[in-house]
């Protein structure tokens, strides 16, 4: 038997269940209780950048929609810095933007919805530029620990094709599944992102 | 030399000896949402050791008593407790400023919610749902009323145990975490399907509550204890690549 270094374990995941809005989103639950809530819009009217809405559904094995998963994104801004200190890249802080959000599938529809902006570009690991994402993070009932994944633009062919972490998809045919397609209606950019959890076209998700 | 990166380094790789999988039939929900391919895993980058920062202006003066918060004409029905502990890293390191998001049911089993049909009423002076920040040593804590086991559709006869839902969220993305806690004693923790979705029996046993009489308020509330253990961020000792824009 090997002497080992003793640390404290991480605690266990466990899912967030059906009602994951009481705590996350009580006004999709169907009440109000907090004066400040956390929601989906991530910009004032000052944050800088390319104004954007992230748009899509969560399909499960059976090609259905998951109409009570609660995502989450986390992303730079559109300097490519992340308003957190461990981000020393020498670039500008946008005080009005802090980056993070919270979305819920809708109840019918299964559609979930993000305002944002599109972020720039951050340096990877080794000094190699990583394409813009934005990081995803989905629970839900029947998601036992949840799964993070990122979500590129399709309108970024060259910088997607240098991503230190798109090129480490080892399945080229799977890397696609983490492009949002670029669509414009009525004078708005949408990106059309849509997570498939399992079965053909299943997203690619990571452990990280 | 490295400075504020000892703080920010990254965090150990999962051991997911400790988690369910991701695919557990026994909670049959799983078996449409599970993937069938195998995790990517990434060496991390800024995106994965910075998370958001959230600032204790954000949150209300009740936002942490479950008790007084969606209080109307009265008090919850229930058994008044406390409930709390610390954050800290696999390191054992405190946790501050982590954001700790709580909700459950009420005494009854019966949970606000729009599609929440059980049988067990509502009561109209309790919401459910409370958070807070943790103080410069990980420490949270928050007033409640005992959750009550309720019937689920998995099998006909499956019922939870009483438990509280936990959303913690840390100093990187990599830590963001979902869990539940349950009460120390509670004879249908053995028969739970979505905690035998664990196998690692220590694991379990780190997600049950303990009664805490030493932190009782006499002649009101009981106290339970819950500590919660994150993802360790490793010092960077010798190289810095992580951070490649410097």
């Amino acid at each position: 038997m090997l002497n080992q270094v003793t640390m404290l374990k991480e605690t266990a995941s466990q899912t967030a269940g059906p009602y994951v809005h009481i705590g996350l989103a009580p006004k999709q639950a169907g009440f109000d209780i907090f004066e400040n809530n956390f929601g989906n819009v991530l910009t004032t009217s000052q944050t800088k950048g390319e104004r954007i809405v992230i748009q899509g559904r969560v399909i499960d094995g059976s090609g259905t929609p998951v109409r009570d998963a609660l995502i989450e994104i986390w992303q730079a801004n559109a300097a490519g810095k992340y308003n957190h200190p461990a981000d020393r890249q020498e670039k500008d802080l946008d005080p009005t933007f802090r980056g993070w959000g919270r979305g819920c599938t809708d109840f019918e529809t299964g559609t979930y919805t993000f305002e944002t902006i599109k972020p720039g570009q951050v340096m990877g690991r080794n000094g190699r530029v990583m394409a813009p994402h934005v990081n995803f993070w989905i629970v839900a009932r029947g998601i036992n620990i949840g799964l993070n994944t990122r979500m590129y633009f399709s309108d970024e062919t060259d910088a997607n094709s240098k991503d230190p972490v798109l090129n480490l998809i080892e399945w080229e045919v799977r890397r696609k599944t983490l492009l949002a397609e670029r669509i414009e209606e009525k004078g708005q950019v949408i990106y059309r992102f849509d997570i498939v959890l399992q079965g053909q076209n299943e997203t690619v998700f990571f452990d990280v | 030399m490295p400075g504020p990166i000892d703080q920010f380094g990254e965090f150990l790789q999962r051991d997911y000896s400790v988690h369910p999988p991701a695919f557990a039939p026994g909670y049959k929900t799983t078996v449409l949402r599970s993937p069938r391919n195998s995790l990517i895993s990434l060496q991390q980058s800024l995106s994965e050791v910075t998370a958001p920062i959230f600032r204790p202006e954000e949150l209300g003066p009740l936002d942490n008593d479950l008790i007084m918060n969606y209080a109307k004409d009265g008090l919850p029905i229930g058994e008044r407790i406390i409930v709390h502990g610390y954050v800290r890293d696999e390191l054992g390191r405190p946790v501050r400023n982590a954001l700790v998001e709580v909700w459950q049911a009420n005494a009854g089993g019966r949970y606000r919610h729009k599609k929440d049909q059980y049988i067990a009423p509502i009561d109209p002076n309790f919401g459910g749902c409370g958070r807070m920040l943790t103080d410069d040593n990980g420490y949270y804590y928050y007033r409640t009323i005992k959750p009550g086991p309720y019937p689920w559709r998995n099998q006909v006869n499956d019922w939870r145990p009483a438990h509280i839902h936990y959303a913690i969220s840390g100093d990187g993305w990599a830590q963001r975490l979902i869990t539940q806690m349950y009460f120390e004693g509670d004879p249908m923790i053995p028969h739970d399907p979505i905690l035998k979705t664990i196998t690692n029996e220590e694991a379990v046993r780190g997600l049950i509550s303990k009664l805490d009489r030493s932190a009782v308020v006499q002649l009101d509330s009981l106290a339970y204890r819950f500590d919660i253990v994150l993802r360790g961020s490793r010092a960077t000792l010798f190289e810095n690549r992580l951070q490649g824009a410097k």
